[in-house]
């Protein structure tokens, strides 16, 4: 069914249930702490003139301070919509949501946020647009300025403080959209597919250098991704939800070790947990599934004889 | 050759030039041709001799066929034809003496004694584009940038805006004079009723084009609502509004002559008028011509200075 299927058989990897004990001691640690974000009963209903869709039903859970929780699920599940919501961009239909107890209503200092496009203002420098989030909330412009410097300065972009946007490349202008919403030391980091425009070998650079950021300061992170390795590769919980409406199927604990290597992508822990992502993920998707079936339906335009295989 | 026929691919910049200086040089490479190769256009006669004929004066145009007959008729009667050289109507002058005018439009005095002389004319009406532009931007550009910003203002002022821009704004100049009287204010009125209407609808749209993550990136930093006009959309359209303010300008000249044509005629309307009323259609052409140099020079300036004052704007590298 899965590629991951085709070389290793689902019997010889352990289940993706299964924590040595450094894991689950660091688990019951992260448990200890205590809960930043709170999701409950949230429900978002669209309506337009065609009538009114349910796009996230009845949204569940809870993520510690200092977590890295990671977002997955088919295309339509609505991680969007519900990082959205969580950044107050978007109001939901019902429920609550909960930051440190108080309600997420609008957009606010306390959450940061890192888009998909990049959102970096064009007209400011790097420096400046690291500047914008401690101007506008009051910070003079000489405390803005030391602040924007330490932080380009914890990416190695410090170089870069006077160039324009436009003059970097993808995977630098993400670095400093994400010091950017750092800069207002926000107690949550929402980032929304961050990383989906760049190519896969920055990505993964990037991906490295997010763990790096992450450990080294006080900021819980909530990560909407589609790409299931990276979910694995950052996440201390992934979050599957389902599509139509999007609803939660799971809240994986993943039982990759930390400090987390490129080398763990092979590990028995990992392809344990991508089997069962790709088996949420996957799971009653055949019947709506539009490219499914394509395959067998192109006819052979070569002649037989000319095959390789 | 073969490069500058790709689609939607930009050309060498030894191609730009070239072309460039050929879209200026093959239009006067045509009046030149018209002008002096005789068997082109020629229509008519200038008479340099009247001969026997009494109806004939030296230095009169007349029609190809009527002179011949005129010389037929003289030679029949035994009289002295006239004489003449083929040349254009009056009123295509060569392109040497168009270029002559440029120089003698400034040092010829006035036709008659209190008139304004032409570096005056072309001063009034560079004052009555101004003011009218001033106008109108004062008015127009914020009303534009709210109007992009809100949708609800938006909805409460385009829909009458759309109606009064098809207004030809001509149609008020008799009622601008009946208010403002026949001196500058109604032909600065006919330049703000031309201007605003289009300013407003053009600045909105150039406004909604505005990416709305920007803005959404800023809210997720924390700005206020009444902040976001300032440090976000007003910086984030600057340049693209600029360039909206440079085509502008451009509509702001076109309604120039009609503007100084109310009430007491002025500025280079009045000169160009003037000229032709005395038959000096050579410093006409040169009059017009200066209209559009003075234009195309402001634009290519102002082109500049927006390099200058907007590095991080990466379209104008596309247009230029």
């Amino acid at each position: 069914m899965t590629a991951v299927n085709k070389f290793v058989s689902p019997t010889m990897l352990p289940s993706y249930l299964d924590q040595s004990t450094a894991v689950r001691a660091r688990f019951n640690r992260l448990k200890l702490r205590e809960v930043i974000l709170k999701v409950e009963n949230l429900s978002k209903v669209f309506t337009t003139a065609k009538g009114s869709t349910l796009a996230l039903d009845k949204i569940n859970f809870e993520t510690h301070r200092r977590e890295f929780l990671c977002v997955v699920g088919p295309s339509g599940c609505g991680k969007s919509t519900l990082v959205r919501i969580l950044a107050g961009l978007e109001q939901h239909t019902s429920g609550d949501v909960m930051l440190e107890g108080k309600p997420v209503s609008e957009p606010g200092k306390d959450r940061g946020m890192v888009f998909q496009g990049y959102t970096l203002f064009p007209w400011l420098t790097v420096k400046k647009n690291v500047m914008f989030g401690l101007e506008v909330n009051g910070k003079s412009k000489y405390e803005a300025e030391q602040q924007a410097l330490q932080w380009l300065q914890l990416i190695g972009l410090e170089k870069f403080a006077d160039a324009y946007p436009h003059q970097l490349s993808g995977g630098m202008k993400q670095r400093v959209a994400i010091v950017r919403a750092l800069a207002n030391q926000p107690r949550i980091l929402l980032m929304d597919e961050p990383f989906g425009a760049l190519d896969a070998q920055t990505r993964a650079k990037m991906q490295a250098h997010l763990l790096e950021i992450w450990r080294k300061i006080d900021i819980t992170i909530v990560f909407i991704t589609h790409d299931l390795d990276e979910a694995i590769f950052l996440a201390d919980r992934i979050l599957v939800l389902s599509a139509h409406p999007g609803q939660v199927q799971e809240l994986i604990e993943v039982p990759v070790a930390h400090p987390r290597g490129t080398a763990q992508f092979i590990s028995p822990e990992f392809l344990a947990t991508k089997a069962r992502l790709e088996e949420l993920i996957h799971q009653g998707k055949a019947e709506d599934d539009e490219d499914a079936g394509t395959y067998q339906m192109v006819a052979r335009l070569t002649d037989v004889t000319d095959s390789v295989d | 050759m073969r490069s500058w026929f790709q689609v939607l691919r930009p050309i060498s910049p030894r191609a730009r030039l070239t072309l460039g200086c050929m879209s200026f040089v093959l239009p006067v490479v045509v009046w030149c041709i018209v002008s002096y190769v005789p068997a082109v256009w020629h229509p008519q006669m200038l008479i340099t001799d009247p001969g026997s004929a009494e109806y004939l004066q030296a230095g009169m145009h007349m029609d190809r066929h009527a002179f011949a007959d005129a010389v037929k008729e003289a030679e029949d009667d035994h009289k002295p034809p006239p004489k003449g050289v083929p040349s254009n109507p009056i009123y295509l002058p060569a392109p040497h003496e168009v270029a002559a005018a440029f120089y003698t439009a400034f040092v010829t005095p006035p036709p008659t004694q209190d008139g304004p002389w032409l570096h005056q004319s072309l001063w009034h009406s560079i004052q009555v584009i101004f003011w009218g532009f001033v106008i109108s931007s004062i008015l127009g550009v914020p009303i534009g940038i709210l109007c992009g910003t809100y949708a609800g203002f938006a909805r409460l002022n385009e829909p009458f805006i759309e109606f009064f821009r098809y207004l030809p704004a001509p149609a008020f100049g008799a009622l601008a004079v009946a208010i403002l009287g026949i001196y500058d204010g109604p032909k600065i009125t006919i330049i703000v009723i031309g201007t605003f209407f289009q300013q407003v609808l053009i600045i909105a749209n150039t406004t909604r084009k505005l990416d709305v993550a920007l803005v959404e990136a800023a809210l997720t930093l924390g700005i206020k609502k009444l902040k976001l006009l300032s440090r976000v959309v007003i910086p984030g359209i600057l340049p693209d509004l600029y360039r909206d303010q440079r085509i502008l300008l451009g509509w702001a000249w076109t309604y120039l002559i009609v503007a100084e044509l109310i009430g007491t005629s002025t500025g280079i309307t009045f000169f160009i008028t003037q000229q032709a009323r005395y038959q000096h259609f050579a410093t006409v052409y040169a009059a017009i011509m200066m209209i559009g140099i003075i234009g195309l020079g402001t634009d290519i300036v102002l082109a500049i200075l927006g390099k200058r004052l907007f590095p991080w704007d990466r379209t104008l590298d596309k247009s230029a």
